[in-house]
């Protein structure tokens, strides 16, 4: 282990370490506590210029109440929600196929397609922007949920093939060869056998791409426009507009915004880790 | 693709075939993968592949994005040259490359300064993690409060210390990197991830053999830990390059390009030029995407070359 374990170092240096820790966190997270503190304080403490000061009074209930009640936020909540599940199941489905075509079977022009997958991911999102624009108005889909998560699960399958093909490459491969030795047809192998394999795979894309989704800015603002359709992301700038100086109505929106994939994290987190820092190891 | 007549292969039908079945169970395992692959293929081609074809094309013409798209030839990129803003766009793009790698020498440090087992370790670790898991929007609203001019937490500090004030926003030399540091926050939380699970990959025989050979601290760090750490640093480098080049939400959310244009970068002067209220040039956005794509490029293909390099030497 490196460095070395804080066990064998000196009683003064380990009692150290355990008060630097949570002072370096505090340091590191303190624009989020000073969110925090800022989404339950009274109004009054901006007008008179407290602040970065303890809140005067607690207003946290009447704040989130606000949001929650007086503004389109929870409109924007739904539309995320809406727009990110779908996008979810969409990608990871199509991706079980995808990777498991491309990590299972040797034919010409698997590497070939496998890594237009990978480099379609990497993309800037300017150059697909004008085109894609002009496709979902096209559809009929321009301002919709709908063009946005068609969108969404296209450039998502992206990554997640990445991801799949590699998850699959690592299974042991004799499992498929035994299957096909009974004769049991492809898409069962797929069903049967690597699908529940899969199982750790798709739980950490699923996060993944529920954090990618739910956080998108970009494309919501290019494929929408107004609270009937767009994300919360792009919620919290109109609300930006709307509620300019009130820093405790924004905090607290700020706050209800970055929740759910937080929540998100917090709940999968071994699997979310497990996705991001896929080929970090070998 | 025939691929009406192949669909029985993978309908629940398929074994009660006649005579065509057999057929079909001597090529199943050529035809499947295509099975399997087509509706990503096709969908991944119809909303990526074409549109970056689409966006080539478009960067000859001359368009406004509801008349007749009128062919211009290079004109688009001609005019590109003399453009002082896309000038302006290309030397900050060049300063978030550069900068935004700081966040891989950060990362190590804090997931060594995290890289023990006491109590609550783990919480800390995931706490840490927490800056890249929130939105870039929300990251830059919280950032422009950190740096507003009249309030921020930036110029209160900086006045105790008997220094500042300081508008950061609205200061046309240190906007950019202001903005930079507010993506490095997320950024560096990331880079602290990978490695502290490369870390934990770390062979601990070849530790304890380089500290009886007498190696410690720096040393060991450079010639023992870090080579081990490669395919984590490979990460981190790619990562935080494509995030560099894709900076969008951040200058968004913080200046929208302001002061005078100087915090824009090429994906910000794009979306600008095609996409806002001076003016919808779809074909000139679409030549700024071109060379930034083209600059990516050089990105994708290094890692995709490196990703054949592992995959020649697997099964």
């Amino acid at each position: 282990m490196f460095p070395k374990p804080i066990q064998n170092s000196s009683r003064g240096w380990q009692a150290t370490y355990q008060a630097l820790v949570p002072a370096a966190l505090i340091l590191w997270l303190l624009p989020l506590i000073a969110v925090a503190i800022f989404s339950v304080k009274p109004d009054v403490d901006f007008t008179t210029g407290n602040y970065w000061g303890m809140p005067s009074s607690f207003e946290g209930a009447s704040n989130y109440g606000k949001v929650f009640f007086g503004s389109d936020m929870p409109r924007y909540l739904m539309n995320s929600v809406l727009i990110t599940v779908p996008t979810v199941i969409g990608a990871v489905a199509l991706s079980c196929m995808t990777g498991f075509a491309l990590g299972v079977y040797k034919f010409r022009g698997n590497l070939l397609l496998f890594f237009m997958f990978v480099a379609g991911n990497f993309v800037p999102f300017q150059i697909l922007m004008v085109p894609v624009r002009d496709l979902t108005l096209d559809l009929g889909l321009y301002n919709t949920k709908t063009g946005l998560v068609l969108f969404h699960i296209a450039f998502q399958t992206g990554f997640c093939t990445l991801f799949m093909r590699n998850f699959i490459r690592a299974l042991p491969f004799e499992l498929i060869e035994a299957a096909r030795v009974e004769g049991v047809a492809e898409w069962r192998i797929f069903w049967y056998v690597v699908l529940p394999l899969m199982k750790p795979a798709i739980a950490a894309l699923a996060v993944l791409i529920f954090t990618f989704i739910w956080n998108d800015y970009f494309w919501a603002v290019v494929l929408t426009q107004g609270a009937e359709s767009q994300p919360v992301t792009a919620g919290i700038t109109s609300f930006n507009a709307q509620y300019r100086a009130a820093y405790h109505l924004m905090s607290a929106g700020s706050i209800v915004a970055a929740l759910p994939p937080v929540a998100m994290f917090f709940l999968m987190q071994r699997h979310f880790i497990a996705g991001l820092t896929l080929g970090a190891v070998k | 693709m025939a691929k009406t007549n192949l669909a029985p292969e993978i309908g629940p039908t398929a074994r009660s075939r006649g005579s065509s079945d057999s057929w079909l169970r001597r090529n199943r395992q050529t035809l499947a993968p295509w099975l399997f692959l087509a509706p990503g293929v096709i969908f991944f081609l119809f909303y990526v592949i074409f549109p970056i074809l689409q966006s080539f094309n478009l960067s000859f013409y001359r368009w406004d994005g509801l008349g007749d798209p009128q062919f211009i030839g290079m004109d688009n990129y001609r005019e590109l040259m003399d453009d002082r803003a896309f000038e302006v766009s290309m030397w900050n793009n060049l300063k978030w490359l550069l900068l935004y790698l700081l966040a891989i020498p950060a990362g190590l440090f804090i997931a060594l300064f995290l890289n023990q087992t006491v109590t609550g370790i783990r919480l800390y670790k995931s706490l840490f993690f927490f800056p890249f898991v929130i939105s870039q929007v929300v990251v830059g609203l919280v950032f422009s409060w950190f740096y507003d001019p009249t309030f921020g937490l930036l110029n209160q500090v900086l006045g105790w210390v008997g220094l500042g004030p300081l508008n950061v926003l609205g200061d046309p030399t240190l906007v950019t990197y202001g903005i930079i540091a507010a993506g490095l926050w997320p950024q560096t939380a990331y880079c602290m991830i990978l490695y502290l699970t490369g870390l934990n990959a770390v062979d601990p025989e070849q530790v304890e053999a380089a500290r009886l050979d007498g190696a410690k601290g720096a040393k060991m760090l450079w010639y023992v830990i870090i080579p081990q750490l490669r395919p984590a640093t490979f990460v981190a480098f790619v990562v935080t390059i494509i995030g560099a080049l894709r900076s969008f939400d951040l200058i968004s959310i913080m200046t929208n390009g302001g002061p005078f244009g100087s915090s824009r970068v090429l994906s910000f002067y794009m979306f600008e030029k095609a996409l806002s209220e001076y003016g919808f040039r779809m074909g000139y956005g679409a030549a700024i995407a071109v060379v930034l794509f083209l600059i990516m490029l050089c990105f994708i293909a290094y890692f995709l070359w490196s990703m054949y390099q592992d995959d020649k030497g697997a099964r």
